[in-house]
């Protein structure tokens, strides 16, 4: 019978020619990826039971990101403690505060994560890597521990669900609009322990960028990983890195491969979608509803890309963020944040009354840079809308594209940013 | 007799568990102290050693963090069910030899504050107060065995790929994908678990 994509991998990585779903595995990790807030834990595991090393230090990448620069006297120790096993251990990949970023992001654009490997993290929007045609997903801190010792995990091999997208969206409408159509309809368990594989039309002419943000949201269906099969996109984002595909192993599914489920999106149909609270799958149509806002936050491993950045530019060029509302705009890391100062978008965010924040996972956690308080109404461009996600438990948190908090930023009010379709197309686009 | 705690809603996430702003520390004393704080603030000052939660489905949602794992386990609950779980949450119950059970009826089962006898054996839980039974999907072989070993880190280092993969936890019970547990099978029963 035929394979997908992601039991191809799995096998590759388990020794084994076939592998069929709910069948358990011993699976090699190419790749693991720490940080700072759940490494520390992993790293006293390790050293309690007398087995304290590191199956490669060549393989491990280490960037402190949750709550960087320190937001308190705690936060800088398990920094410093992340910080000095990377020096004891010899781990080769550092991306310290300054140089990094956003483990996710700063991740996909090194170059070290190729088509076909697999990764860990102990970090649920570790799918985010998926989109390179990886098997890449989140586990706890136990699990690190192992794959930091061994360079393997266990895995029940999981189902597919293939999620077919055709057409083109309507201008103004993003990726992310498109993920949280498909959480909306998939119900924020849809994906449990399924793999979420993206194909069609619409997806064969997505830039990576957006192919990110697609398969970074696949753990808001609760999926385990998202996935988008390699193609000349993919090749050229790697060639850019200097990665050849000699150095790399393209999988695809097979024309019979077994999938759990399919869905169907018709792009051109999916309008700017806001998640209301308190969950991903609580989409409907942005400005549908009159929301006054007081926070805007545009930021996150899901939609702090430069593209992102551009979007919101476009809207806030010549705007200004209405009074009383706090716009944060955290570009995902320091070659971001270098790049938007050079195409002068900073400038416009700082003209129109916005907020630039250094590179980090900031307020989208909660943890720093921007949290909630009692009652907040915040729109913005993050992952997660849990009660107390961003801070206070009584404030309201409201997901969308980049180009939806910017809209909603200047008006005040939750907006559909199709009203800045005219902006479309321009040097800033 | 332990006590049961009922938070029946869906999609209970790591967030309500264990806020992020707690993150420094992974103490399972220290995270005890703030156990749902977001959904229950006065949950940690009832909940006693040995008590028994009781969720909606999708339960742990969310994060990683195995903290919603630890502070759990830190304010004294020594079993969950659930109609399922959240993948990342119920692979970190197995790691941490916790016990995660998945039962479609027991919230409908059971009111907060009930008293209830839970068999292992049997595979089933009874209210004190109704008498009545719900059953729980088999533990899988797998899971018993990593919470034998003492934890994941034990039972990897411990045992060969063979015998890792030789486990079984091809239950229809981690099958969680659509919020319904399948159907049982004789073949999925873990080895000294019975249905009742």
């Amino acid at each position: 019978m035929g394979m997908t994509i992601a039991e191809k991998i799995l096998a590759a990585h388990s020794g084994h020619n076939t592998l069929t779903p709910g069948q358990l595995i011993e699976c090699k990790t190419d790749w693991v990826l720490c940080h700072e807030i759940t490494t520390p834990a992993a790293l006293r595991m390790l050293e309690e039971r007398g087995m304290d090393r590191v199956f490669n230090p060549d393989q491990i990448v280490a960037v402190p990101d949750h709550s960087v620069p320190a937001m308190n006297i705690k936060a800088a120790q398990m920094y410093q403690k992340l910080k000095s096993w990377v020096k004891d251990k010899g781990i080769k990949h550092f991306y310290d505060v300054g140089r990094g970023g956003i483990a996710h992001v700063v991740l996909e654009n090194t170059g070290l994560m190729k088509p076909g490997q697999t990764l860990v993290s102990g970090d649920s929007h570790t799918c985010n890597a998926g989109a390179l045609g990886t098997f890449a997903t989140g586990v706890g801190s136990t699990d690190l521990a192992g794959a930091i010792y061994a360079g393997m995990v266990w895995f029940k091999v999981p189902e597919t669900m293939l999620i077919k997208v055709t057409g083109q969206t309507q201008p103004g409408v993003t990726p992310k609009d498109i993920v949280l159509e498909v959480i909306k309809r998939i119900g924020a368990d849809g994906a449990n322990y399924l793999v979420m594989e993206w194909v069609g039309d619409y997806i064969d002419n997505l830039d990576m960028e957006g192919r990110f943000t697609l398969a970074n949201m696949a753990i808001e269906a609760g999926g385990k990983t998202g996935i988008v099969a390699v193609d000349d996109t993919t090749r050229a984002y790697m060639a850019e890195r200097g990665v050849t595909p000699d150095q790399y192993t393209e999988y695809q599914s097979d024309p019979d491969a077994k999938y759990k489920v399919v869905v169907e999106v018709d792009a051109s149909q999916v309008e700017p979608t806001v998640a209301y609270p308190h969950i991903p799958s609580n989409g409907r149509v942005a400005g549908s509803d009159h929301i006054a806002v007081t926070h805007a936050y545009v930021g996150s491993c899901t939609n702090g890309r430069i593209s992102d950045l551009r979007d919101v530019a476009r809207i806030l060029k010549g705007n200004k963020v209405a009074e009383g509302v706090q716009m944060i705009v955290v570009p995902a890391t320091q070659l971001i944040w270098k790049q938007a100062a050079q195409e002068g978008l900073l400038e416009i965010f700082v003209d129109a009354g916005a907020s630039v924040s250094y590179p980090s996972c900031g307020a989208c956690l909660g943890m720093h840079s921007g949290v909630l308080g009692p009652n907040d109404v915040c729109i913005s461009s993050t992952n997660r809308n849990f009660v107390g996600r961003m801070g206070d438990p009584s404030a309201a948190i409201y997901l969308a594209s980049p180009a939806t908090v910017a809209a909603s930023a200047v008006a005040g009010f939750i907006s559909d940013p199709r009203a800045y379709n005219h902006t479309l197309g321009g040097a800033a686009d | 007799m332990p006590r049961v705690h009922v938070f029946a809603r869906d999609h209970i996430n790591t967030d309500e568990i264990i806020p992020a702003r707690y993150l420094t520390t992974d103490i399972e004393s220290e995270l005890a102290k703030f156990a749902m704080e977001d959904y229950d603030k006065d949950f940690v000052n009832r909940v006693k050693p040995g008590d028994i939660m009781v969720t909606g489905a999708d339960f742990g949602c969310g994060s990683s963090r195995e903290h919603a794992v630890w502070c759990l386990r830190g304010a004294g609950v020594s079993v969950i069910l659930a109609p399922n779980f959240a993948r990342i949450f119920y692979r970190n119950a197995i790691n941490n030899g916790f016990l995660a059970l998945e039962s479609e009826d027991v919230v409908a089962a059971f009111e907060d504050g009930d008293e209830a006898e839970l068999d292992m054996e049997a595979g089933k839980i009874t209210n004190q107060r109704t008498g009545q039974s719900v059953t729980f999907q088999p533990v899988p072989q797998f899971a018993l065995d990593v919470k034998a070993a003492g934890g994941w880190l034990e039972y990897m280092r411990d045992h060969s790929k063979a015998e890792l993969e030789d486990e079984t936890l091809s239950a229809e019970s981690t099958e969680a994908g659509h919020g319904h547990p399948g159907h049982d099978s004789d073949e999925n029963l873990a080895p000294g678990t019975q249905r009742a």
